[in-house]
């Protein structure tokens, strides 16, 4: 049999799958590390202090 | 629609809608329970239809009397009232299964009722454990992501009536799951022992809950997603994922309670630890770090100590924590290669378990002396710390050598114990000591020395509990693998039993120790409701003359 072997598939969804899920993961970390983004981590670091205990939006 | 109010004009679609599927519900429930020959079957066929009968009779004098209309100028708080009272009466509900079961390992002659089956270990442990997992830490998760999406993007729940029928609907699927598991249905999985159909009324109300949580994300004014809701989707949508996969299966018949899954074997042993193992890291944790991210910086009125940190923790955390599954099934017929690989990255999960943890504690920088004047924040000081402390234990746990000693022993009850009672049970009072003042408009809790007594009577529970745990544990597991000269094994399994026996009685107190705790922060809780509002406390400190400055609020 020719064409999709358990071998290919596995060898695929291995490898395929740890560089697919670590570019994500490093997309994320990017994000994360990116100096344009420090001010608006700094504002939603602060979110959650804003006095919004009333029931108006 | 005037300026002074948003509330909607006509019935909106979503309720009709939800009536529309409760009338259907009732129907297609009564002839379930006409027709089926299983009695199990029937049972719940008129669970079902009690409660789509009470729904439908609601909704008629609702839809009659023109509610259900509702204001987009403000947050949908009812819900999550609702929700703070169910988390209360589950955790009292199913922390006292808990204790009462470990009296049943602490006296079996006493407390073994052979005339009454549905009082046996083997019906009430799953009992004890969906009560506590699903029931409390579902409502407590349901009715915090509910407040906390609400406040962070600056919109109200969308979907109208439908956040209450997530909430009632899971009520109802708590009720099937307990009553099953008193009369005996069950499907044997552990943490997903529901049948097949108590498993689609849950898929059903899970998908009402993420479209609710993401058409709130959705209709945001805030432009970036808080970190708190990244880790309450993750929760919602593997926690989706999960379910469905590990509870396909083919129903017997459609009028038959039970099913046969779709997997066997050791396919159905490692699907079955995918879902249990990322049960703990969805649902105990995922959930329950988005609690933490916004309750401990709100209480101690201090910004998240690295935004940059909880976005990097929350990425490596979901895609380690999926992986760590098969550590539950070393020496067992799953290839070595995969147990080494649910072990190497539970290992892994160290790191950004840690990440969090002193993430969450740093939070706390400039204000440590909040610790000593407010027992709330201690609470959830203290389940950071347990957080700390469980993600280290288990790692080490998942270790093949370390594995070989501690697995099928109480010292895996301990582990999860310190996690459950520790971490997740002292998060969600913290959060919830934190909502009722919010929620139900008072200047404060009734009383803080009560807040003091739950404190330190339940971290006394956790250290009993947990300790008693750590000895048997590892007693047990040494007396299992003794051998005598000869070579033969030193002990009989009820040797072993026997020799738990003031363990077990010391996990006992530990748990009555915990439930007391519970019990002290329901009543406080009820007290704090009962109290005068602060409009109503603003009045009378004002006095009779000057009324009218409140009524202008």
């Amino acid at each position: 049999m020719s064409g999709l072997e358990y071998e290919t598939v596995a060898r695929f969804a291995q490898q395929g799958g740890t560089l697919y899920f670590a570019a994500i993961f490093l997309a994320g970390l990017i994000y994360a590390l990116w100096p344009k983004n420090k001010e608006a981590f700094q504002r939603l670091a602060q979110l959650p202090l804003e006095k919004d205990e009333s029931d108006h939006v | 629609m005037t300026a002074i109010t948003a509330r909607q004009e006509d019935t909106p679609f979503g309720a009709i809608l939800l009536f529309t599927f409760c009338a259907v519900g009732a129907l297609v429930s009564l002839l379930a329970a006409a027709f089926t020959q299983d009695p199990s079957f029937r049972l719940h066929g008129y669970v079902f239809l009690g409660a789509f009968v009470l729904a439908s009779s609601v909704m008629t004098v609702g839809l009659s009397s023109g509610r259900f209309r509702f204001d987009a100028g403000r947050y949908e708080d009812g819900v999550i009232r609702a929700g703070v009272i169910a988390t209360m009466f589950w955790a009292v509900v199913g922390l006292l299964a808990g204790v009462f079961i470990a009296a049943q390992l602490s006296w079996p002659a006493q407390l073994y009722f052979p005339e009454a089956g549905w009082l046996n270990f083997g019906r009430l442990r799953p009992l004890h454990t969906s009560g506590v997992i699903f029931a409390f830490g579902g409502n407590a998760l349901i009715a915090t992501s509910f407040y906390v999406v609400q406040r962070t993007c600056k919109a109200r729940l969308a979907g109208g009536i439908w956040p209450w029928f997530v909430f009632w609907g899971y009520q109802l699927f708590i009720v099937l799951a307990a009553t099953g598991y008193l009369a005996g249905i069950t499907q044997s999985k552990e943490y997903a022992e529901p049948e097949w159909y108590v498993d689609l009324w849950l898929t059903v109300v899970w998908v009402a809950y993420l479209l609710v949580f993401l058409g709130t994300i959705w209709k945001r004014k805030e432009p970036h997603i808080y970190v708190a809701n990244w880790f309450y989707l993750a929760f919602i949508v593997t926690i989706a994922m999960l379910h469905i996969v590990n509870n396909l299966a083919m129903p017997v018949s459609l009028l038959n309670h039970t099913s046969y899954s779709v997997f066997s074997g050791v396919q159905d042993a490692l699907v079955q630890w995918w879902y249990g193992h990322n049960a703990v890291g969805f649902f105990l944790t995922a959930g329950f770090l988005a609690m933490m991210y916004y309750f401990v910086p709100k209480r101690v009125e201090r910004p998240v100590y690295s935004y940059r940190l909880s976005i990097v923790h929350f990425w490596a955390l979901i895609f380690i924590y999926i992986w760590a599954g098969p550590h539950h099934l070393h020496f067992t017929a799953l290839p070595q290669w995969a147990q080494t690989l649910g072990m190497t990255f539970s290992i892994m999960l160290w790191m950004p378990s840690w990440g969090g943890m002193i993430n969450g504690l740093m939070t706390l920088s400039g204000a440590w002396d909040k610790l000593r004047t407010d027992p709330v924040v201690r609470m959830m000081v203290v389940s950071i710390a347990f957080y700390g402390m469980a993600t280290f234990e288990g790692p080490l746990m998942s270790i093949r050598a370390v594995n070989s000693l501690s697995h099928y022993t109480d010292w895996g009850i301990g582990h999860v114990h310190s996690g459950a009672l520790g971490w997740v049970g002292f998060i969600s009072f913290g959060a919830i000591y934190c909502m009722v003042p919010w929620l139900w408009k008072k200047s404060g809790l009734y009383s803080n020395r009560l807040v003091e007594w739950h404190f330190w009577i339940a971290t006394t529970g956790i250290l009993l509990y947990i300790c008693a745990m750590w000895v048997s544990g590892i007693m047990e597991g040494l007396m299992w693998r003794e051998y005598t000269p000869q070579g033969f094994l030193a002990n009989s399994f009820v040797e072993t039993v026997a020799a738990k026996h003031i363990e077990n009685v010391i996990r006992t107190l530990g748990g009555l120790m915990y439930l007391s705790g519970a019990v002290i922060m329901a009543y406080n809780l009820w007290r704090t409701i009962r109290m005068p509002s602060l409009a109503q406390s603003e009045a009378a400190a004002a006095g009779p003359a000057a009324p009218v400055a409140i009524a202008a609020e």
